[in-house]
């Protein structure tokens, strides 16, 4: 053993200088957040639970064209369909299996009328397994509760587009 | 009628010691935790009670209401028995601690080693407890945890006999006060860094976990615990920490005394000062836990025995004969 070795081990100094540094990081600033209280910024792309959104007069975007039901990898979506007297197709079930979806946002991309959209929620977790098959009205409320964060998002995202 | 008064004089005295200390073994295993996340940058915990204080109380709550289970193969008298053993004799050992000059419970002679007696115990519990629950993994940690006690054991008590050399006398009153010119962590430092080591051996703290290295041994012998009975191991360990610094405080750092003798240190009351001492030990103890990495076992044998109790016997020779030549030996 050599002697600074040696020396070092006998007087510990490696031990000092680990618990200077341990000090010295104990008034740095913390690098988590108090999560429930406080949330980390999360990106416009964010893929989180979904929504069904309307046009500003109320009209539901959803022109039932199942681009999205056929590009679906985990086929998750369920989509039945009727015309309604005005001539205007729409959908007359929408479900999303929660527990299928894998989250890859195809079906937003491929939506030509931007009305499957994934928001910024991701605390949507349930007590029981039934409560993950989403309808079409649990995704249309999910679109009116997050209108204005959803706007926002394909807004600033379009140019990517 | 008069032995009744007697016994409630008693038994109110000791209720007055037990729980502030079972309430700061809480409050301690807060600060641990706390230590340990603010050196990794981490927030720890903080959201039950003011700065997450009464979050051990939360965690204890949670023990109480879950189930105990008991496993069917196991010695069920022994494995009850051993977390019991554990608390209690990690609480009886508060008996002889001197808060000041005459707040102690238990004034004995042989002070000293009467807490060297009950600490060394302590390691029946965790071996009741491996043995009976007659599993792998809390066997194996029982057996490690076993040696490492009764290993850095015997270089404890060689550096409490520097100590007693430089005191004089076993009671924990007379060490305090033998220290009222000059702290002993001054002349002994050496002593006072083995102790310190040998403290987290006997404790099992990190970096001397062995007996529950989650790597390797699932959770040694707390591995068949649940409930009640796993948080008592829990607090039972913590109290031994907490004793295991009352300790260092009373032996190396001057226990009650302030440490400067001028005014604005001689306000401050004798227990405070002690609490104070402990909390230092322990904020040593967590932040240690939060630096350093685990030794393997082989080499926490070689430290004990091959590094340790070398050192601290050679340590006991050089002051005998510095207090002899010197003709510093204390004369009763």
């Amino acid at each position: 053993m050599k002697i600074s070795r040696f020396l070092k081990t006998i007087f510990m100094a490696d031990f000092a200088s680990g618990l200077y540094m341990a000090v010295k990081e104990i008034f740095k600033s913390k690098k988590t957040i108090n999560y429930p209280f406080e949330k980390g910024k999360i990106s416009p792309r964010f893929r989180g639970e979904h929504a069904l959104r309307r046009y500003p007069n109320g009209e539901e975007r959803c022109i039932a064209c199942k681009l999205c039901e056929a590009v679906c990898p985990a086929q998750a979506i369920t989509i039945e369909s009727t015309q309604r007297e005005d001539g205007s197709r729409k959908t007359t079930r929408y479900d999303i299996d929660m527990m299928k979806c894998i989250y890859c946002g195809l079906c937003e991309e491929s939506c030509p009328v931007d009305a499957i959209v994934q928001g910024p929620n991701f605390e949507f977790s349930t007590e029981t397994r039934e409560e993950l098959y989403y309808t079409k009205d649990k995704l249309l409320d999910n679109g009116d509760r997050w209108e204005n964060i959803l706007e926002a998002n394909i807004k600033a995202d379009s140019s990517h587009r | 009628m008069e032995y009744l008064s007697i016994f409630l004089d008693q038994v109110y005295k000791i209720l007055f010691l037990l729980i502030p200390v079972l309430v700061s073994v809480a409050m301690v295993v807060w600060l641990d935790r706390r230590v340990w996340a603010f050196v990794q940058k981490r927030q720890g915990p903080n959201v039950v009670g003011p700065f997450g204080l009464l979050q051990t109380i939360a965690d204890a709550l949670k023990y109480i209401f879950k189930e105990i289970i008991i496993p069917s193969s196991s010695n069920k008298v022994i494995f009850i028995l051993a977390p019991i053993v554990t608390m209690t004799l990690a609480l009886i050992a508060w008996a002889v601690i001197p808060f000041s000059a005459t707040q102690v419970l238990a004034d004995i002679n042989v002070g000293i080693l009467y807490l060297f007696a009950v600490s060394s115990l302590g390691v029946y519990g965790i071996i009741m407890g491996g043995w009976a629950s007659n599993s792998k993994y809390p066997f194996l940690g029982a057996i490690r945890s076993a040696a490492q006690m009764v290993s850095y054991e015997v270089s404890i008590g060689v550096i409490i006999i520097n100590v007693l050399l430089c005191v004089g006398s076993l009671n924990l009153n007379d060490i305090v006060i033998a220290q009222q010119n000059l702290w002993f962590v001054l002349p002994l430092f050496p002593m006072f860094v083995i102790f310190f080591i040998s403290a987290l051996a006997e404790t099992n703290r990190p970096p001397f976990d062995l007996p529950e290295a989650e790597a390797e041994l699932v959770a040694g012998y707390q591995t068949e615990y649940s409930g009640m009975m796993y948080a008592m191991f829990w607090l039972g360990e913590y109290a031994n920490i907490l004793l295991m610094c009352a300790m260092g405080a009373i032996l190396f750092l001057g226990g009650w005394l302030s440490p400067l003798e001028i005014y604005p240190f001689t306000l401050v009351p004798g227990p405070i000062w002690l609490i104070l001492k402990i909390l230092l030990l322990f904020f040593l103890f967590a932040i240690v836990k939060a630096i350093v990495p685990r030794y393997r076992y082989d080499q926490l044998m070689k430290l004990g025995w091959k590094v340790f109790l070398p050192l601290s016997l050679i340590w006991v020779v050089f002051t005998a004969s510095y207090l002899f030549y010197f003709k510093l030996l204390p004369v009763n």
